[in-house]
């Protein structure tokens, strides 16, 4: 199988590389890449889910902002995520339900804070084996 | 990483200058104050390109400062001042940071090492467990939505208003602990929601609040105005800034700026620049919300300092007065601030940015503490847990060549990640020990990012601002306990 995503070193941060053979599973490999950087995944189970509707100005910073929306979701009402699915994704619009569970302090060991998603060397490209994205994130 | 390849002119020793036709587009040259010998690190990274590209802004004058601090940041390079004139210049909230108002404040005590260092683990106990740190920490204090507007408005008077420390620390805080020009109405909702819970948390990452023994005085009358008379003399660093509300109102702004870039037609070399003109509805409306998170940090800090001194006060059994607890001054590590500097003998109002910079104001000047006025600003360097950390001031130099800046820290050598595999936790807590040196920490694992491997040593950093003039080295101060969250 395909690998879904990588963590990368980036000078004081962290940064992932996502992949998908759409951009729906793109989406939904970032917001993975994201929750394995914050928690143990495999930990969290989905016992709520949220529908969340995201818009910017194009498609990259859609990306970046659909993962600032759910770095807000933990940081301010702790939920963990585990799975996405991506109901519907233009060049400007996502329509996503997220499965998980509120954070739980017995049951959830948090390895790192991520505060933001940056613009910082963003980048998603597409080849001949789907899309790839990069994205440098704060914490 | 491609090594950086440009050119760099050298000025002095510790003066280098990237020249503004380096890359097409640059309206004023870089300057980097460093060492020789950090040169040749400083090219392993693109933070010198960052400092390049900076100078594209619109508005900028003097030139794009580089601090010997500096490291890659997104945009703007942490360890980088940018000043542009509010006339026609632009505001950007890559040059303050995500966390806004991240800082330091110091203060003394009248304890002796020897006093200290018998009960130093019951002490970082205690302050462990009387400061709220760590991941997803929160607060003791519970901040209503109504109070929250005021916090924002009011920063650390806030937070004496409600008995945390003295009216006489605000006197000794960068801005009195309240910027000017807050409106929690440019302030997203989600901020708040964010902020609302964190607020009087030291938080994680590079956060700490350190037990530190002073070792050398450089300049003993100077450090006799900051209450600083004696080798082995005790001394509590906080460093932390606006949590998650900075954080998010970065991030709610910088997407308001992406927009206000096409819509002023601003040409830029890297999109994390995004910026707009300082008097535009859009750069008003983010300094309107950057003074609520600088605020919010000083709260923050002001409260720390009271759990501080409470918890001295638990563990010697006297009160915090008794124990000589006084602020010596709280600054602001990354923050923009509308200042007045003379440029070319015009006095001229511009919008410094100072990320990862220190503001640094001369004796005399009319925006400092009495106590100080003719010392100087206290400036306050952390450098990293196993090292040291300094106690400078600012100068006439600075206010003339830097718009009244300098050094804010050690800067990282390692990314988190190499530090990670390279060094692990225990490691570093059993080394520390062996010094002397307690450390308590929510993740273990993450204090292996935090080692002093991590990082540059704040010695030569310290060193290159007070050779080039930019400050004064007042005294040296070594960590005993350290908190990270």
């Amino acid at each position: 199988m395909k690998k879904a995503f990588e963590i990368i070193d980036h000078a004081a941060d962290i940064g992932i590389i996502a992949y998908g053979t759409d951009v729906e599973e793109l989406f939904s490999n970032a917001a993975l890449a994201l929750f394995s950087l914050i928690t143990e995944p495999e930990s969290v189970e989905e016992k709520l889910h949220l529908d969340l509707e995201v818009s910017s100005e194009d498609r990259d910073s859609l990306l970046v902002e659909w993962l600032n929306e759910l770095i807000y979701l933990f940081d301010a009402k702790h939920i963990l995520f585990n799975r996405f699915d991506i109901e519907s994704l233009t060049h400007n619009q996502l329509k996503a339900t997220c499965h998980g569970e509120g954070f739980d302090p017995m049951k959830h060991k948090i390895k790192r804070g991520v505060k933001a998603a940056t613009y910082h060397m963003l980048k998603l490209d597409k080849n001949s084996d789907g899309y790839k994205a990069q994205i440098i994130l704060d914490i | 990483m491609a090594r950086w390849q440009g050119q760099l002119i050298k000025i002095d020793d510790y003066r280098w200058k990237i020249p503004e036709n380096y890359k097409s587009g640059m309206r004023v040259p870089g300057l980097i104050y460093a060492s020789k010998e950090m040169l040749e690190s400083l090219r392993e990274e693109q933070a010198l390109e960052q400092v390049a590209n900076v100078a594209f802004l619109p508005g900028i004058v003097g030139y794009s400062f580089a601090m010997p601090d500096i490291h890659w940041g997104y945009g703007f390079p942490i360890g980088g001042v940018a000043a542009m004139d509010i006339k026609n210049g632009v505001v950007s909230p890559g040059g303050v940071g995500y966390d806004i108002n991240c800082g330091v404040r110091l203060l003394r005590t009248s304890l002796s090492e020897a006093e200290v260092r018998p009960k130093i683990n019951q002490l970082i106990n205690e302050l462990f467990l009387n400061v709220p740190s760590g991941l997803g920490s929160e607060g003791k204090i519970k901040v209503s939505q109504k109070e929250m507007n005021r916090l924002m408005v009011e920063g650390a008077r806030w937070a004496v208003k409600r008995g945390f420390g003295y009216e006489e620390d605000l006197d000794v805080t960068e801005e009195g602990g309240c910027l000017a020009g807050a409106e929690p109405s440019k302030v997203s909702d989600k901020a708040v929601k964010r902020g609302m819970p964190q607020a009087g948390t030291l938080g994680s990452g590079n956060h700490f609040l350190e037990i530190q023994v002073v070792k050398e005085i450089f300049d003993p009358h100077i450090a006799s105005i900051m209450g600083i008379s004696e080798i082995g003399q005790i001394l509590v660093l906080i460093h932390t800034g606006s949590r998650g509300f900075g954080h998010q109102v970065c991030t709610d702004h910088l997407r308001v700026m992406e927009q206000a870039v096409s819509k002023y037609g601003i040409k830029l070399p890297d999109r994390q620049l995004a910026c707009a003109p300082i008097e535009s509805k859009e750069g008003k409306d983010y300094l309107a919300a950057m003074a609520c998170a600088a605020n919010y940090a000083w709260a923050n800090r002001q409260c720390i300092a009271h759990w501080v001194r409470e918890s001295f006060s638990k563990v010697f059994g006297k009160s915090a007065e008794q124990l000589g607890m006084k602020q010596i001054y709280d600054v602001a590590h990354n923050i923009a601030k509308i200042e007045e500097h003379t440029i070319d003998g015009r006095k001229v109002r511009v919008c410094v940015h100072r990320k990862g910079a220190t503001r640094a104001f001369p004796a005399g000047h009319k925006d400092i503490p009495i106590r100080y006025k003719e010392v100087g600003q206290p400036v306050l360097v952390p450098g990293d847990m196993g090292r040291c950390s300094f106690i400078a001031v600012g100068t006439e130099k600075a206010m003339a060549e830097s718009f009244g800046s300098t050094c804010h820290g050690a800067g990282r050598v390692l990314s988190r990640g190499a530090a990670k595999r390279s060094i692990r936790g225990a490691d570093v807590i059993r080394e520390l020990e062996s010094r002397g040196i307690i450390v308590k920490a929510e993740s273990i694992s993450s204090l292996a990012e935090e080692a002093s491997q991590a990082y540059k040593d704040v010695t030569e950093v310290i060193d290159v601002v007070h050779q080039a003039g930019i400050s004064k080295k007042v005294a040296m101060a070594i960590p005993m306990g350290v908190i990270k969250g």
